[in-house]
């Protein structure tokens, strides 16, 4: 290669339109040759002013809205918004909601990790992953369809509990898709987690120094790929995860391969997790009512209230002055940090064709990003 | 080091060549939806009253209410239908969990392409009838967001009521109004079925706000005796609440009573501006609602008014005819003294036709008001009506309201179904008596108030349906027993409600000592002059008026019971409004 070639500062633009990942932003890169001198990441593409729009709706309208917030995963969205409310308020939420919060929380993280899966497979070009794990999550989709009347944006949990009970012998129907998930791990394992072409591409590659980890904010799957054990579901244990026998999954190496190690074993781990829900699920109620929703004031006061989603800490503060509208909802999502600024960071010195394949094991989530 | 076994495992991918993809299917079947599945929307257009909650809760402004060929609007419905454009809903189904009826659904129907975008308008039920057989997603029983439950009333118990006329209904505590207000969606169906046309949702918002003054004004806007209504209106409103529909209606009268109860004096808090004097007069014959009600707003607007009233205080039936135990009298002189306070004269004790000429009140006035009301009593056509102790219902409440004393012995029967016969028989149990209501028709056929007759019942009343009296029997001249036969319901061949059918044969004698008869009454007009009786069109007893309660005679307006045939004080306080409107117009031809 001549000495003009190998100088040469390209700028080379990634995206907007789904640079690799679900969702438009785009990533500036100035290259040489097809090495990453330094990158810029723009966002602007996704903008729908979400947290602005509940500041002039009704808290019962502000439902609809939140789980748009994140496509692939929009659950911990409804469940958070949901259990900030019910802290201001004092609401208690019936036992048997709890149990189906955390069933749906699952769930939903199987079916986040199964859309991964084949992201991040396909930005390795590996592209039989995706057909299997995009047409297996349509079993969990099936199942969020039955319980719930939506496919993608399932408008489920709300303040007081969940909107509906389960559907007759919908817990025999959950079992049967978790045993048709488990059997298929292995086929995963052979096609990805063991695949001779991932592990050359993950193994040492995209490393999060672990001393910094936890001070630029890295949560989720990340933080935990670089052995740190953090986890909301443990460390301030919400709905009914205290009751279930589970333990945090950590994994050394803080690179591509850890972190896709780790949600390899939680993927499994949720699974037992839903399977525990189903056995000790009461019966009972599953909606506390509160007050009509046209005149629904939540009292003044806030609450930050935290989940651990697909991608790592979730967390919404939520304030209210008393009236029929959120004063302000806050959202803190685990994507801006991975998504942007650790990314800018690791942007460096990185190979081009990596750069998917590490936005995708960071759970970088565009519309979650801009929100 | 080569991975061997990495490299060789993905292979084991090629087992699944020859499995039978599960997710696109060729040819294209349509996927079997699950049984919730929020798809397009249908709604029972006949079961959907118009109440727009589905357009309010919408979230993405999806939903508009317009009108539809063949939907007229009714009482209780507002003829207006929901819209739904599919470009902007995003299927939450919060309108389903909100419908009041029910009528709202979503269907498992989602597919729909078309480069025209009039075509994502979609009127659920009328474009897309078919979609009945695909109803999926329903409002939820046990999971409801509507509040169909009322905060229940506090009475005073049957037993102890009956002791004396204390006030039976306690009224809502503060946190209870709140509690009660909070349960309307605002719809406004109950505007149009009230009479008077009150700013309910308004008022009711600003109790379930905390905001009792601003309740107050809007109530007494366009209704200057809230109390009383509070009290004993017959509610109109809540007949067509949409949270009836699947639940019990707002407390809509307990929530105005609320809101004035929490005032003693409603001068402090509405601060009424007179305006200057326009220098002309207007006589009011009759102080009752209707009186009171053109009477106020007239004075508010400057005109020297002057109310006649042939009893000893104002307040018309609502002070000779409604029991004590229903409207204390120091609810009424509360209101009667505000009035004043505006300055309204009041002329008490003066029987128009008797203490004063007709002819001298329209002389002296530019126009007049006739709310006289009905006090004459039907007579039962019975024979042995005539004895002693064979009274009637209205003479009897004005006479135990006004402080007489009233012999009625051990044992009464009151004949009649309606809130004047109820308020006989309470009354006489409240005098010690035993009472039996003999009703010609069935319970539920009863024209008063359900309250009322649970009331009754509650306080040891004894009701007899189907019984129709036949004779009064005497003995010295006095009432010694009343004879009744039983009668069966036969249906009206016409579609009228069914009639009552004496059984031959099936007769029975009940021992009393006084016949309470209450089955109606009628205007008396005696007062009027010849040559006015002659100019004033009377139809079926009662004065016949325009719009502005104008009566024939250009000078004389007339409201009340007299005017109208629902005979209640709020249809009466809506005449006196509007007469406000018509006696202005004809006097400053404003």
């Amino acid at each position: 290669m001549s000495e003009i070639m190998q100088e040469k500062e390209t700028t080379l633009y990634l995206g907007p339109q789904h640079p690799g990942i679900t969702g438009n932003m785009m990533i500036e890169l100035k290259v040489t040759g097809d090495t990453v001198q330094r990158g810029r990441t723009h966002v602007g593409y996704l903008h729908r002013g979400f947290e602005k729009l509940m500041e002039e709706r009704l808290w019962m309208q502000c439902f609809p809205i939140v789980c748009r917030i994140c496509v692939p995963e929009p659950d911990p969205n409804e469940e958070n918004l949901a259990r900030g409310i019910e802290e201001i308020e004092g609401r208690e939420v019936p036992e048997r909601a709890k149990y189906i919060r955390t069933m749906v929380l699952e769930l939903s993280r199987m079916a986040t990790y199964l859309l991964w899966m084949g992201g991040q497979s396909g930005s390795a070009g590996l592209y039989t992953m995706p057909q299997w794990t995009v047409g297996d999550r349509d079993y969990i989709i099936d199942l969020f369809e039955e319980l719930t009347g939506g496919r993608v944006y399932h408008m489920y949990i709300w303040a007081g509990g969940v909107r509906r009970d389960l559907p007759d012998g919908f817990a025999g129907r959950v079992r049967k898709v978790l045993d048709y998930l488990e059997e298929r791990l292995t086929d995963y394992d052979r096609l990805l987690f063991e695949n001779a072409v991932f592990l050359k591409r993950a193994q040492g590659v995209g490393i999060i120094d672990k001393n910094k980890a936890e001070e630029w904010g890295v949560v989720g799957p990340p933080l935990r790929g670089c052995g740190i054990a953090h986890d909301v579901r443990k460390d301030e244990p919400y709905e009914v995860y205290d009751k279930l026998d589970w333990e945090v999954i950590t994994h050394e190496g803080s690179d591509v391969y850890s972190r896709a190690m780790v949600r390899r074993k939680e993927f499994e781990q949720s699974i037992s997790i839903v399977r525990q829900v189903l056995d000790k699920m009461p019966e009972g109620p599953v909606y506390n009512p509160g007050p009509n929703p046209l005149k629904w004031k939540v009292p003044a006061g806030d609450a930050y209230v935290r989940t651990e989603s697909a991608r790592g800490e979730f967390g919404y503060y939520v304030v209210s002055d008393g009236s029929l509208k959120p004063r302000r909802v806050h959202v803190r999502g685990p994507a801006y940090v991975h998504g942007v600024s650790l990314l800018e960071k690791m942007l460096k010195g990185m190979n081009i064709a990596d750069v998917s394949f590490i936005m995708n094991s960071l759970g970088t989530c565009p519309p979650e990003i801009e929100r | 080091m080569m991975n061997i076994k990495g490299a060789l495992v993905p292979f084991s991918a090629l087992k699944f060549l020859g499995k039978k993809p599960h997710t696109v299917r060729y040819p294209l079947e349509k996927k079997d939806t699950a049984q919730r599945y929020r798809g397009f929307h249908f709604n029972d257009l006949e079961e959907c009253i118009g109440c727009g909650t589905c357009s309010t809760i919408c979230q993405n402004e999806a939903i508009d209410m317009i009108q539809l060929d063949g939907v007229e609007a009714a009482k209780g419905d507002s003829g207006l239908r929901p819209r739904v454009d599919n470009g902007r809903c995003c299927w939450c189904g919060l309108c389903v969990d909100m419908c009041p009826t029910g009528s709202l659904s979503l269907t498992d129907q989602y597919l729909h392409t078309s480069p025209d975008p009039d075509s994502y308008l979609l009127i659920p039920g009328k474009d897309n009838p078919e979609m009945k057989e695909n109803i999926s997603f329903v409002k939820s029983d046990s999971e409801p967001l509507l509040q169909f439950d009322r905060v229940p009333m506090r009475e005073l118990d049957g037993a102890e009521r009956v002791k004396s006329f204390a006030e039976v209904v306690l009224g809502y505590m503060q946190e209870e109004a709140r509690a009660e207000a909070t349960r309307c969606v605002d719809c406004g169906l109950c505007v149009t079925a009230c009479p008077d046309h009150m700013h309910i949702p308004e008022y009711i918002g600003a109790i379930a706000d905390a905001d009792d003054e601003t309740a107050l004004k809007y109530i007494y806007d366009n209704n200057p005796l809230p109390e009383m209504c509070g009290k004993v209106c017959t509610r109109q409103c809540e007949t067509v609440c949409a949270i009836g529909h699947l639940g019990e209606p707002i407390a809509i009268r307990w929530l105005k009573r609320f809101a004035t109860e929490q005032f003693p004096d409603p001068a402090a808090i509405l601060n009424p501006v007179i305006a200057e004097s326009n220098g002309k007069k207007v006589g009011i014959i009759g102080g009752g609602p209707a009186g009171l009600s053109a009477g106020y707003y007239l004075a508010l607007r400057g005109f020297d008014i002057t109310i006649y009233e042939a009893l000893p205080k104002m307040g018309g039936m609502t002070y000779a005819g409604i029991p004590k135990y229903r409207f204390p009298e120091d609810s009424l002189d509360k209101q009667i003294g505000y009035m004043e306070k505006v300055g309204v004269k009041m002329v008490n004790n003066t029987r128009v036709g008797k203490d004063i000429s007709f002819d001298k009140i329209r002389k002296e006035n530019d126009a007049v008001f006739v709310g006289i009301g009905f006090h004459i009593p039907y007579t039962l056509g019975l024979t042995g009506e005539d004895l002693e102790n064979s009274i009637q219902a209205v003479d009897f409440l004005r006479d135990v309201n006004l402080g007489k004393s009233v012999d009625i012995g051990k044992k009464v029967v009151v004949i009649g179904g309606g809130n004047v016969a109820i308020d006989a028989a309470r009354v006489s149990r409240r005098l010690g008596a035993e009472v039996t209501i003999l009703y010609r028709r069935r319970v539920q056929d009863m024209p008063a108030d359900w309250e009322e007759i649970e009331g009754a019942e509650d306080e040891g009343v004894h009701i007899v349906p189907q019984g129709i009296p036949l004779e009064v029997i005497g003995n010295n001249g006095k009432v010694k027993s009343i004879k009744y036969g039983m009668a069966e319901m036969v249906a009206d061949d016409k579609g009228g409600r069914p009639r009552p059918v004496l059984i031959e044969g099936d007769e029975h004698i009940l021992e009393v000592d006084t016949v309470i008869g209450a089955i109606g009454q009628e205007a008396d007009y005696s007062f009027l002059p010849k040559e006015v009786m002659d100019e004033l069109k009377i139809e079926r007893g009662r004065m016949v008026v325009n719009e502005l309660k104008q009566t024939s005679i250009p000078d004389i307006f007339a409201g009340g019971d007299s005017v109208n045939r629902t005979a209640d004080a709020i249809s009466a306080i809506a005449d006196g409004v509007k007469a406000v409107e018509g006696i202005t117009h004809y006097l400053l031809d404003e």
